[in-house]
This record gives C-alpha cells, structure tokens and sequence, in this order.
C-alpha cells in the first residue's frame, strides 16, 4: 500500500524530457506555474492543456501513471471546487435550494479553478517524474549559486535536500520490512478503535527512528570517511553544461509563453 | 502435508516501469518435520517466496495451502496461520522495540490473546531455547551484542510455538563462531520439537551440514529440489547460476581426477574425511599385504 505513492517519484523511461537540463526543467516549470495566472479565458486553458499534454506524451510517461498522483490532492480540490461553486456571489443565479445559491459567475470560476490546479499539479509532478532528485538538487544548486555572495551555504542545503529525497525510498521499503516483521509476529495494525491502532504503531516507530539514527550515522561516517567538507572548492564530475536541446525547450517555452498571451489577448472570451 | 503451493507466480509493481516477476509458476510441497536449505542467488525470489508460506504476500496468480486449506480464501485466520507459520526476517534484531529483553519476546504470544502466565512461560522457554541467560531478561535489547540481538529475535517468533520455522539468511553478519552457534541452535530445535525447518541462505556450506533436503532457486524459478548429495552432483550447473557446492564436493572430484577412487557425493568435512581415510586404510593394507 505503501509503494502506491505515486507524486514525487521518478519514472525512467530515457525520453528527451528526461534528457533535459535540470535547470530548464526547474525553470520550465516555475515559467508554467506562473503561467497559470496569465490569462482567464477558455482559449488559454486549451493551450496550456495541448502543450501539457505535448509534454507528457514527449516524456513517455504513461498518463495513467501521472494522473494517479492526483488522488492524494483529490480532497483539496473537491474543497477548492466546492467552495467557488457556492460561494461565488453574482447576478445570474442559476440553482437556489435554501440559502445555498448557485451563480453562473461561481460554475464558471469553480471550473476554471478545478482545471488550473489540475494542471497545476499534473505539470509540477511531471518534473518530479523526469528528474533525479539527485539531477534536481544539482540544478538548483547552480541556479541559486548567486547567493554564495551574500554567504547563503547553497551547497550545504543542497546536500541536505538530496540526502533527504535520497532516504525517502529507503525509510519507505524499511517501514513496509518493520512491519512485514512484526505482522509476522501477529502485530494486527487494521482493527479495533483509534487508540489501539496508535498503540500498535509503536512496534513499528521504535524500530524505525533506531534504523534512521543508525543510517544517518552511517552516512555521516562514510562522508567523513572520504574527506567531505561542505561546498568549498569541491568540483562536479558531471558538470550542468546547456546543450542544444536545451535552447530548443527554450525556445518551445518562449512560443508557449507568447501563444498564451496572444490568445489571451486577441481569441474572444469565453 | 503441511504447505503446498499450486502453480504460484508473483508480480512486482504490475503495470508500472519497474514491472518484475518474481516468482514463476512455483508448484512445491513441504512435508510435515522436514529440514529445508532453501538456497539461491541475491535476486532469485527466495524471500518472495517465504514470504507466501505465511500469508505476508498474495501470489499474483496460483494458490498455497496450508493443511488443505486455501490461505488467501475469504475468512482464512491470517493471525492463526502466522502463530503456526513461524517467520524470522532477515536481519531480525531491527524488529526489536520493547523496553526490556523479555516483554519484547513476549509481543508475539500475547499477540495471540493468550494468558499472562502462558505467555510469560513461552518467552522463559523461547529465551532458554536459544542461549540467553537470565541475567539479560531484564536487560534492554539495544544493549545486547549483535549476535545476542539476533538470538532474541529469534526468540520472540520461537515464543509463538510455530509448527512452520523459516529463517531468512539468520547467519548474515556474523562471525563464524556465532553462525555455527545459532546453526547448531536451529537443529537442536528441529529435533526437540520436531517442527518443520525452512533455512534460506545463498551458502551451501552453511546449509549442507544440517539440511535433509535442498530446493535451489533461480531466477524465480526452481532449479534443483532434492537431498543434497544429489542436488551437489550438478555441481557444474550451480556454477552456472553463481552459486556452488561445498569445498568437499571439488576437494573429492579432485582426488577422482588424480585417480583416487574416493565417493564424490560427500557432503560435509566430516564424510570427506571418512572417505579419505577409508580409502588409504585400504591403500595401506594392500601394500602390507
């Protein structure tokens, strides 16, 4: 049950999205979220969902993979929705069932804001999906290198990033092994009242901070071991270099940029 | 018949890009009493496979019963199968969290809602069984030494009174006075208590000297199921698949090829030795004669 999460996990599949620069991707997505709020028509949610839905067939991803990220977000958005929808105060009143009303003006809104985080998430988790979070941590890294100069220990917090993400997995398939153990013994974690089943993680939260601390000294130890120090004058074997696909994405994410507010602009709202 | 499993595969991560089948189409029986050196390459579906024997995992298609009965079938005790179903994982003592040696391997008997006294009786009994003295009862078990760890994990499913023990690699890690003290312990058990012994281990050398039967396992798949002089004389295919028979088993094909007729299926040092030493009784009386 637990290798069901699906959001943040990378997804080899060796497409050219893959392939990409970590920082065109960082940059890519932060440019699309932002893009998010650029326009407020239809012909706006269509572009955004075409390029989307250029990049996910381009990733090699298969959809139902991704779109299975969103059920852990599936409450927040039914909020969202929920909220616009009867909320919304305006002057085309559509249904009225007591003092709950809804307004054409709220459908609209409750839509378009359903569909913008939709995507929203889609697009973010893409990035996770293609990238490392070793590849990931490397890009941010270099793209806040400028605050090494007002003494921020870039390097530092990117160590601590991906070391953490790196033990995500690790700390996952040891609580699925602690508690395979312990069921083994006739732990039971599925029945009785609230209480009993707090009580009963506790055969599984003593064994798991005990592997972490070990872990995580272990770590530490094999860090010391060959001679790290922290960021300063420590070299890449594999330096970011931009490439020439990464000016064509580029490039793509300055037409997109363009097409939405072009169709923002001069497409009649809808 | 103890545990029987009827044509039984399983699928990692179905669907997805990480999609592998573990096991493939395992048909085995187990019989009630037997030692079993269960033995294969990192990889090759060993722990999958225990893992089915006691309900943990469901086989992605096939069937596994035990005592005639359909273990995954709707209304199947999954708590009564895992008492009888002993499983010791590998690496036992990261299971370890109670606050004192003796509550911890009290948690699997009093998991089976029985009475204090009982459940107080089989720790006593599981501790004494695997060689930890009284004086660590009340100790905490992170205290303890790493092979004193493992001997109380493997205390704490012994408590359970299982019919079925299985041990996943219980040697990995230690040292070898310490393997050959748990080995010993093993055996003692299988005997006393006459309970069916699973040892799973990717070592020949471990599992040979105590075993009565070896089921050697390949890329999901079952190679070789037989006793283990048998199982050793395809020694050469074992290499194939990166494993390989005891030492004794090249020692005696050696002494063949310089034309010693010794027996090339003994298993342990200690056949080997009565081989050679029967042989060059013979050698010695031929040249007085």
């Amino acid at each position: 049950m637990i290798r069901d999460i699906t959001i943040g996990q990378y997804y080899p599949s060796g497409s050219i999205i893959h392939r990409l620069d970590p920082r065109i991707k960082l940059i890519g997505t932060i440019v699309y979220i932002v893009s998010m709020f650029l326009f407020d028509t239809f012909w706006g949610y269509l572009v955004t969902g075409l390029f989307l839905f250029g990049i996910i067939k381009a990733s090699k991803v298969p959809l139902k993979y991704i779109v299975k990220g969103l059920k852990s977000v599936i409450i927040l958005l039914l909020f969202t929705v929920s909220f616009n929808l009867f909320l919304t105060p305006g002057e085309h009143e559509l249904v009225r069932i007591g003092f709950i009303k809804i307004t054409a003006e709220g459908l609209r809104f409750a839509v378009y804001m359903g569909l913008r985080l939709v995507l929203l998430i889609l697009g973010s988790s893409l990035m996770t999906f293609t990238t490392t979070p070793n590849e990931l941590t490397d890009g941010i890294e270099r793209l806040l290198g400028f605050l090494k100069v007002i003494h921020v220990p870039v390097h530092e917090v990117a160590m601590m990033m991906s070391i953490a993400l790196r033990f995500i997995p690790i700390l996952l398939e040891e609580t699925d092994k602690i508690m395979k153990a312990q069921q083994a013994r006739g732990a039971d974690f599925e029945t009785g009242n609230l209480i009993r089943r707090a009580k009963a993680m506790v055969p599984i939260l003593v064994p798991l901070f005990i592997s972490a601390f070990r872990r995580a000294g272990d770590l530490a130890m094999a860090m010391e071991a060959r001679c790290y120090r922290g960021g300063k004058g420590r070299t890449k074997m594999k330096p970011l270099k931009y490439k020439g696909k990464d000016m064509m994405a580029f490039c793509v994410l300055a037409v997109y940029i363009l097409a939405i507010l072009g169709v923002d602009r001069y497409f009649p709202m809808i | 018949m103890a545990l029987l499993l009827d044509k039984v595969s399983y699928i990692y991560g179905g669907g997805t890009a990480y999609e592998k089948q573990a096991l493939k189409n395992i048909t085995l029986d187990i019989p009630d009493g037997q030692f079993i050196g269960l033995i294969g390459h990192t990889g090759s579906g060993k722990s999958t496979l225990i893992q089915h024997l006691n309900g943990l995992m469901k086989p992605t298609s096939g069937t596994v019963y035990f005592n005639g009965a359909d273990m995954n079938a709707e209304g199947f005790q999954k708590k009564e199968l895992r008492s009888k179903v002993g499983l010791v994982f590998q690496y036992p003592e990261h299971q370890l969290f109670e606050t004192t040696v003796l509550k911890d391997v009290q948690f699997g008997p009093k998991n089976l809602n029985l009475p204090q006294l009982e459940v107080e009786l089989r720790a006593y009994d599981a501790l004494k069984m695997v060689g930890i003295s009284e004086d660590l009862y009340d100790a905490s078990p992170f205290e303890l030494s790493g092979g004193q760890k493992r001997r109380v994990a493997i205390a704490g499913v012994l408590a359970m009174k299982p019919d079925v023990l299985i041990l996943d690699e219980p040697t990995a890690g230690l040292d070898p006075m310490g393997r050959d003290e748990i080995l010993d312990q093993i055996e003692k058990i299988h005997k006393e208590r006459k309970i069916t012994v699973i040892l799973v281990s990717h070592s020949m050398e471990d599992v040979a000297k105590y075993v009565d039967r070896i089921i050697v396992m390949n890329k999901g798949g079952i190679a070789f199921d037989g006793a283990p002089k048998k199982v050793f004389t395809h020694y050469k295919e074992l290499e194939q698949i990166g494993l390989a028979a005891p030492s004794v088993t090249y020692v005696m094909h050696d002494l063949n090829q310089m034309r010693i007729p010794v027996a090339t299926d003994a298993t342990t040092v200690e056949e080997a030795k009565q081989e050679i030493l029967d042989w060059w009784r013979n050698v010695r009386e031929r040249i007085i004669r």
